[in-house]
């Protein structure tokens, strides 16, 4: 990869990014999908289903998907506005509800990472039914940029 | 019903809960929320580390239920706003957490947790929130 392109530019990135989404186990499990990619923007769906609901009295769906949906298209948004990719971690993430998600409809998102320097990346997030003016919910966020850790690395024993 | 079974009915009806096996202990009124490990919980296959967003998931259910305890209420609050802070990365093996409601006051609530797995002392990721408890939830509560 040349180091004057960005990880979300060229002919193949969508496809690249849709890799990317099903590449995380729990991003598949909940049926993310990539629907929209611009710069450093990048949007997605989260489909709505009846295993995910958190109030089985309304049927919304839980406050914890959309939070996994929001790091994760955080996260995504992220590594696109790199240079070279690299495994991103989240340092943190903050989650502002404005209102319910409405019961039975997907939950679609748009990720901005406005800022990235060598060590943390700064990404924004709206989630929305329609359109980002009438928002489920603000995330505000930061990851640790090349986050880089040996394959397997969670399964050694730890130092002492 | 003990309180142990009101809250493992509670859990049982979010079908969000079941989605990802969470299971809950209660000893007084101290409620600990179990997440037993399992492949589809997995953010980063390379590592492997669970989904930043399953571990803030797990806290934040820990906060809505510890609370729901807390303010003898049998409706879950809503959330507010949330803030999750990532201190290690999640290893493949079961996550246990714990919520501190550090105040409820008339409308609004303010709650802290924080999610570990081998060792209570070293945590995974830590939580803060508020969270809406209405008059009217809290007059319901018939305790």
């Amino acid at each position: 990869m040349s180091g004057e392109t960005h990880y979300g530019e060229g002919e193949d990135v969508f496809e690249r990014v849709k890799t990317m989404m099903q590449w995380t186990p729990q991003g598949r499990a909940l049926g993310f999908e990539v629907t929209k990619l611009e710069g450093n923007h990048v949007w997605g769906r989260c489909p709505y289903k009846p295993e995910l609901i958190g109030d089985p009295e309304t049927g919304v769906i839980a406050g914890g998907v959309i939070t996994t949906f929001l790091d994760q298209l955080c996260g995504m948004a992220a590594v696109l506005a790199m240079k070279e990719p690299s495994m991103v971690a989240t340092i943190d993430i903050r989650i502002d509800y404005m209102r319910a998600a409405t019961p039975g409809r997907d939950v679609l998102a748009e990720a901005h990472c406005y800022k990235i320097g060598r060590n943390v990346a700064f990404v924004r997030a709206v989630a929305f039914e329609d359109n980002a003016e009438n928002p489920i919910a603000h995330a505000t966020s930061t990851f640790m940029v090349n986050a880089t850790r040996k394959f397997g690395a969670n399964l050694r024993e730890k130092k002492t | 019903m003990t309180p142990q079974e009101r809250l493992t009915a509670a859990l049982a009806r979010i079908p969000y809960a079941s989605f990802l096996g969470v299971r809950a202990e209660l000893k007084g009124d101290e409620l600990t929320l179990v997440l037993p490990y399992s492949d589809h919980l997995v953010g980063n296959p390379l590592l492997p580390a669970l989904h930043g967003g399953v571990v803030a998931a797990l806290m934040e259910l820990t906060a809505i239920t510890q609370l729901a305890i807390a303010s003898k209420s049998d409706k879950f609050p809503k959330t507010i706003d949330v803030g999750f802070d990532y201190l290690r990365s999640g290893k493949p093996v079961d996550t246990y957490a714990r919520a501190r409601v550090v105040k409820i006051g008339r409308r609004i609530a303010n709650v802290q947790a924080e999610a570990w797995q081998n060792e209570r002392e070293q945590p995974i990721a830590a939580m803060h929130g508020h969270f809406l408890v209405s008059e009217e939830e809290k007059a319901g509560s018939g305790q």
